[in-house]
């Protein structure tokens, strides 16, 4: 048992820090901090800087190019990144699609898609959930049937995060609608400039258009994107999701939260005194420290096997679960600090050049806590990860 | 960062685990609980044999161990096999003052608690301190060249088989005071010292301790005069990482317990595991039992840190909370079973649950967390 980092893993959190203080500008890190979004050019350079230094596709193995780095070192740097309010990297092509068409694709679908994903030139989205098919994702109905070397798509995907800003969309498409629900469904790789595809914003309770609506109608997608083999789309879609699990537990957004929280509280004031004294308030703000702190060993425990070469399994949904409740608790608690100014609702619109309505930490606050509802619910609902658990652990 | 076991360590678990798996079944358990004695000194010996009482203590001290995680590794497994005897009074509190504080004359006395055969206890609550570590109200004045104590003690774990009693009382300063406490090691055959011994709701012995004019030479003093409050803080802070690691063992074998009841109880014609409604419930328990695993680890990491009292207040305080969950669903998902006395589960869940009532419960913890983080 050693609770410390070795020295190679300090001096490389020296060196992501150094990074990040030099590379990362402060009006980005502002707006990442205050919930601003960053559009499609703020995260594309990001991207780019990254991509510059060799640490955009740091989960990449080598032969791919990538940094491999191990689970100890990208929890380092997920964390600094966290802690710095450094834009998160964009997953879909470079945590979620690249690993699939590294492990599933062909070598030219390797050659062609996986330096555009670097370079910037795809911009790719999640073609996953329909209206129908939520927690329950194998009875998705989109259809493609082939016709000559073509498939051709039809149906509608929804919650598809970033769409608008996408040029590429990865799918789950039914191909035999015969087969059993799993044994139907192939792995698609569509332009989003093909005609018949149409893609409509979705606006979220916090009153961002981060979600969009992807339509589809007689769809033509050349048979050489599809991955793998045709009707085995649920396996790749399984490795994507067993995958990318390393910063699932979101410790370090917890811990700038928090930080976040403590310093909020040290300036609001309730009946005269600063509210991080008011017995209440602390008391509801340590027990979730406490749980963090917990949390973060739980954590780096499950890392430090996985660096060891074991993968995680269902320790990443009890990561999930708990990591979720831990943030949406910070949440509800910045929510309540900021008092009255939670209700203003901020926007361009509203603010535009002038001062903020009340305290500036005040603003993003309430519509945090809202659009951090969705912590337990996409990714596989914590009810979800609640049956895994439970399936796994009772054995029998 | 390194989450493994020592290869030694390891192999102090799997002895420990092997024995009490073997040795002390649950019908024993229960013939020790409905005995007199509170514990039984064969398996005491028989542990003391094994090296439970040496793994407690460092190499200067006579043992082979005495680190957080030796601590951890060896109460975990006595919370697991629901062990009531009574190493934490005797080894810990007691054991780690006389280390630390022992004179000449005194520290040879730890070669015999660590062979198994002197018991000690701490005598330092009082019947209006609850877990105010500084309040006592135990007087010891000086007199003719002796120390004379007067005062009383409440629920002093192991009072009636203690050699030794170690018992706090005031020298100098209000009651609340942390300075003016000294500690004296006393002897149970003292002139003046009465006990009041009962059985406990989870097993083992305490006693009312009442100091009548009790007096003793000024050798009977352990350390400084004023100063047995920060040895007392030392000692406690290892009683922490025990209490913890004791209630996670404890915690695990409720888990499994209930796991294998939901694979084996049919109501409504299928196994009662297949209900959503205990699944999830289940699901909470484990991802808790790992909260308390990293809570555990933290605390014993931090043992000889300057971190540990925070460290220690967050683990108890998680523990104190998850403890209950797991006792008290653990009950309720088992139904009827459970709650019957000789049941394995009854015994394992008033373990955890009466462990938050030494040293501090849920909301005293959470206190001294927040105390400690504004300082």
């Amino acid at each position: 048992m050693d609770l410390n980092y070795t020295d190679e893993e300090k001096a490389f959190r020296e060196e992501v820090r150094a990074f990040l203080a030099e590379k990362l500008p402060k009006e980005v890190s502002d707006k990442v901090r205050a919930g601003i979004s960053l559009g499609k050019e703020g995260h594309e350079r990001w991207h780019a800087t990254l991509n510059e230094k060799g640490w955009l596709n740091y989960n990449w193995p080598r032969e791919f190019g990538g940094a491999e780095w191990n689970a100890v070192q990208r929890h380092i740097f997920e964390e600094e990144c966290a802690m710095a309010h450094a834009p998160r990297i964009v997953p879909f092509g470079l945590s979620m699609l690249g690993p699939v068409l590294q492990k599933f694709g062909s070598k030219t679908q390797q050659d062609f898609f996986l330096p555009r994903i670097l370079n910037g030139a795809h911009w790719w989205c999640q073609g996953y959930s329909e209206p129908g098919a939520g927690s329950d994702l194998a009875s998705l109905k989109t259809r493609a049937v082939r016709d000559g070397d073509h498939y051709v798509v039809n149906g509608q995907k929804t919650w598809t995060t970033l769409g608008q800003y996408a040029n590429w969309i990865f799918c789950l498409v039914r191909t035999d609608p015969a087969a059993k629900q799993q044994e139907g469904i192939s792995f698609l790789l569509i332009d989003m400039d093909t005609p018949g595809i149409e893609v409509r914003p979705i606006v979220l309770l916090d009153g961002t258009p981060e979600v969009n609506e992807v339509f589809f109608d007689d769809v033509r997608v050349p048979v050489e994107n599809l991955v793998g083999e045709e009707n085995k789309g649920w396996t790749y879609a399984k490795y994507l999701l067993t995958h990318e699990r390393t910063n699932i537990a979101g410790v370090g957004f917890s811990q700038a939260g928090l930080d976040a929280v403590k310093r909020i509280a040290r300036v609001e004031c309730a009946n005269g005194r600063p509210l991080a004294e008011n017995p209440h308030f602390a008391a509801r703000l340590a027990r979730v420290e406490i749980d963090l702190m917990a949390m973060a060993t739980t954590n780096m425990r499950i890392i430090s096997r996985a660096a060891a070469g074991q993968a995680p399994g269902v320790e990443s949904s009890m990561l999930k679960v708990k990591g979720t409740i831990i943030r949406q608790e910070i949440n509800d608690l910045a929510r309540r600090a900021v008092g009255p100014y939670a209700m203003p609702f901020a926007s361009e619109a509203v603010e535009g050049d002038n001062d903020p309505i009340g305290p500036d930490y005040a603003g993003p606050v309430a519509a945090q806590y809202f659009n951090n509802r969705k912590l337990s619910i996409f990714g596989g609902s914590n009810e979800i990860q609640r049956g895994i658990i439970a399936k796994v652990r009772m054995g029998g | 960062m390194d989450f493994t076991l020592t290869e030694e360590r390891q192999m102090l678990q799997d002895t420990l685990r092997r024995y009490l798996a073997d040795r002390y079944t649950t019908s024993v358990r229960n013939g020790i609980l409905a005995g007199d004695t509170g514990f039984s000194p064969d398996i005491w010996r028989e542990l003391a044999e094994l090296g439970l009482v040496g793994a407690l203590f460092s190499e200067t001290d006579g043992g082979f161990g005495g680190a957080g995680f030796d601590i951890a590794t060896v109460f975990e497994e006595l919370g697991r096999a629901g062990v009531v005897e009574p190493f934490l009074d005797t080894a810990i509190l007691g054991g780690r003052l006389l280390a630390a504080l022992g004179n000449p004359e005194q520290k040879p006395l730890l070669e015999r608690v660590i062979a198994g055969d002197l018991h000690l206890a701490l005598a330092h609550g009082e019947p209006a301190s609850r877990y105010d570590l500084s309040r006592v109200e135990t007087t010891a004045r000086a007199e003719a060249g002796d120390i004379v104590l007067n005062g009383r003690k409440a629920v002093v774990v192991n009072a009636e088989a203690a050699g030794f009693l170690i018992v706090s009382a005031r020298e100098s300063g209000g009651f609340f005071d942390l300075d003016g406490i000294s500690l004296f090691l006393v002897p149970a055959d003292s002139a003046g010292l009465s006990l009041r011994g009962y059985p406990m709701l989870a097993g083992g012995r305490a006693a009312e301790v009442t100091l009548d004019e009790v007096r003793l030479p000024v050798s009977a003093r352990l350390g400084e005069a004023g100063k047995g409050f920060g040895p007392l803080m030392d000692a406690l802070g290892a009683a922490h990482v025990a209490l913890a690691a004791e209630t996670l063992g404890a915690m695990e074998t409720a888990v499994e317990l209930t796991r294998q009841y939901l694979l084996t109880r049919h109501q409504f014609g299928r196994p009662i595991g297949t209900f959503q409604a205990l699944q999830h419930r289940f699901a909470d328990m484990l991802i808790e039992l790992e909260q308390a695993r990293s809570a555990v680890i933290n605390a014993a990491g931090h043992l000889e840190t300057a971190d540990r009292d925070r460290q220690n207040a967050a683990a108890r305080n998680l523990i104190s909370r998850a403890g209950r969950l797991v006792a008290e669903e653990t009950i309720q998902m088992h139904g009827g079973i459970a709650m019957t006395q000789e049941y394995e589960l009854a015994h394992i869940a008033k373990r955890i649950v009466m462990a938050e009532h030494r040293f501090g419960d849920a909301d005293y913890h959470l206190e001294r967390f927040i105390a400690l983080g504004a300082a």
